[in-house]
């Protein structure tokens, strides 16, 4: 009897700790329904009179965030594919091709995970202005799907390395090349562990801040994230329309947390324990 | 043509069935590095060396650096704002990997050793989803929300305070000086508490649940089992966490820059927002990259201990068990 009872504090006490988590995202979304008025009449805590949209509207129109939600869907779709590919390739010669000094080449992969972006910044704002790749989506594909890729060669190449060798065996004694072997038996075998890759590439890159807010300077190329953040680094915004813009950055991240749930929270565990 | 290539490379393998692989495997698979490894120069080994060269420099972004030698350096060992900053990296590394370590053990114990066997997986699926949620948001977008909530005049956090009627506790809690430092440390333990708990309930997954129950049998109570059980087979994830968490400490910049811009008075400012204004508002690009060479240096060195004292302690519980 002392026992049941005793199950019950520890259960409230993390329902309340959970609850002071997700509290910010309930207090955001019930202060982006109401109007200015309503706002400063009752203040950030009271429950919304009624479904109040004009705010988000003017906000979406005034910051043109549809555009920005394009250009991070696409700089971050971008990324994830190319950085998978770019990881499998060279997982596939580290971990199953084994080539000579690999040890090197994944202690170097390692390292460039490592590396504070903030070393590579003003180099890399420097030469994607000598390259005409400043200010443009493209630019940021780039760098993000080599960042990205550098922690998927570290992961790939120790799940290949554990890769069911008769398997592969067994396709070059039937004259697959090593080409056919990789897209028609290795690729469609660690399916799973690639879409964990993905979603973590595009949530990565959706989510990064630095050098998107250097490399993208006009209103057209910026990303949700450098959009958001610009607008709140210039302390411009009155309470209402921080509320919108904070709406509008939590829906998508919302979003992709529910669709991608089991992905993300399997992932982890994938990439902290090898 | 394809297909008479592959039905000779067919006719070819079929002949070699009982002998040895040929010769130059091993070379064909180098040329999938090619790629990866061009890629990895242009992106990351050239600007981080041109980094590194223009911290010897006095460079302003413009026309040819002129060489400094260690100039850049020595003014970093006088310049008090660079050892504040580094000195808020600590309070960050208290923050973003002590202390959600530490929450995350006890709430991935609690979750799994209490709550899923009283309680069933959803409600532990449900409470997890809750903690690891801050994590999926842009740090930018984790900025605007709590700098909204903790607006001195009409923030939700004050609001509250005086509707419970604390008002005498309400502050400026990013604008006080004194307190801008704890303020931001709090919401990154907010962020950042999801991932430890995620990656130790996924650990306890390979405990053998036996074990929890012969102890309790035992008359171990929760802190014990906690301590005893919990604690010692963790240790491989602990240590990842750790490293991993201390790296991102040292790095954070998004935080600082949506939340204070390293105000009030310089009050948060840590080393990678220092020497972005450094390269971008002072263009002092040569200061700039001598600050971020340190951090480098540093943050490499850090996940070289983290890994040295990860392998060593997994050779010796090989070791012991052994």
């Amino acid at each position: 009897m002392t026992r049941a009872l005793r199950r019950y504090p520890v259960l409230i006490a993390l329902c309340v700790a959970a609850l002071f988590m997700v509290v910010p995202f309930v207090i955001v979304a019930v202060n982006a329904v109401k109007s200015p008025a309503e706002y400063s009449r009752h203040g950030p805590l009271s429950l919304p009179d009624g479904l109040y949209l004009d705010g988000l509207k003017d906000f979406w129109q005034r910051v043109d965030f549809g555009r920005k939600l394009l250009n991070s869907v696409l700089i971050s779709g971008s990324v994830a594919v190319l950085a998978v590919v770019v990881s499998v390739l060279n997982a596939y010669a580290i971990g199953i091709g084994r080539v000579k000094g690999r040890t090197w080449v994944l202690a170097f992969f390692v390292l460039a995970n490592t590396l504070p972006q903030e070393a590579l910044v003003y180099p890399l704002y420097h030469l994607s202005k000598q390259a005409g790749l400043y200010d443009t989506r493209i630019g940021v594909i780039i760098v993000f799907t080599v960042i990205q890729a550098a922690f998927g060669t570290y992961l790939l190449s120790s799940v290949l390395g554990r890769f069911p060798r008769e398997i592969i065996e067994a396709a070059r004694i039937d004259g697959a090349n090593s080409w056919q072997v990789l897209w028609r038996i290795v690729v469609p075998v660690s399916r799973p562990t690639l879409g964990v890759l993905l979603v973590f590439f595009f949530v990565w890159t959706w989510n990064e801040f630095l050098l998107p807010l250097v490399m993208l300077v006009s209103n057209d190329n910026q990303t949700v994230s450098v959009a958001l953040g610009v607008l709140q680094g210039q302390r411009l915004m009155d309470a209402t329309m921080t509320n919108a813009a904070a709406l509008l950055g939590v829906l998508p991240a919302v979003v992709f947390f529910l669709v991608f749930q089991r992905t993300l929270t399997r992932g982890i565990a994938v990439g902290a324990v090898k | 043509m394809t297909a008479t290539v592959e039905r000779g490379r067919r006719a070819a393998g079929a002949r070699h069935r009982a002998g040895p692989p040929p010769p130059r495997r091993r070379d064909s698979y180098a040329l999938y590095l090619l790629p990866g490894i061009l890629a990895f120069l242009a992106v990351i080994v050239v600007p981080f060396l041109m980094n590194t060269g223009v911290s010897f420099t006095d460079w302003q972004g413009v026309g040819a650096p002129r060489w400094s030698g260690l100039a850049n350096y020595r003014e970093l060992l006088g310049d008090t704002e660079f050892w504040a900053s580094f000195r808020h990296s600590l309070f960050m590394v208290v923050a973003m990997a002590l202390v959600p370590t530490a929450l995350g053990l006890v709430l991935a114990a609690a979750l799994f050793d209490h709550i899923g066997k009283h309680f069933g997986s959803p409600v532990v699926a449900v409470l997890r989803a809750c903690f690891y949620l801050p994590q999926v948001l842009p740090i930018a977008v984790a900025g605007i929300v709590w700098s909204w909530i903790l607006a001195p005049d009409d923030g939700s956090l004050n609001a509250l305070l005086d509707a419970v009627g604390l008002g005498s506790w309400r502050q400026d809690w990013l604008g006080d000086p004194d307190l801008a430092l704890y303020t931001v440390m709090g919401v990154m333990v907010w962020v950042q508490l999801g991932f430890p708990l995620v990656v130790f309930m996924a650990g306890l997954q390979r405990v053998d649940p036996q074990l929890y129950e012969a102890a309790e049998l035992d008359g171990a109570g929760w802190w014990r089992r906690f301590g005893h059980i919990t604690l010692p087979q963790l240790r491989p994830e602990i240590h990842v966490v750790l490293t991993w968490c201390t790296v991102a400490a040292l790095k954070v910049f998004g935080a600082v820059y949506v939340l204070t811009k390293g105000g009030p008075g310089g009050a948060t400012d840590v080393p990678s927002y220092f020497s972005f204004t450094t390269f971008f508002e002072q263009t002092q690009v040569g200061y700039g990259a001598a600050i971020s060479t340190v951090l480098t240096v540093i943050v490499l060195a850090l996940g070289l201990i983290g890994l040295k004292l990860q392998t060593r302690a997994e050779d010796a519980e090989e070791g012991g068990l052994a």
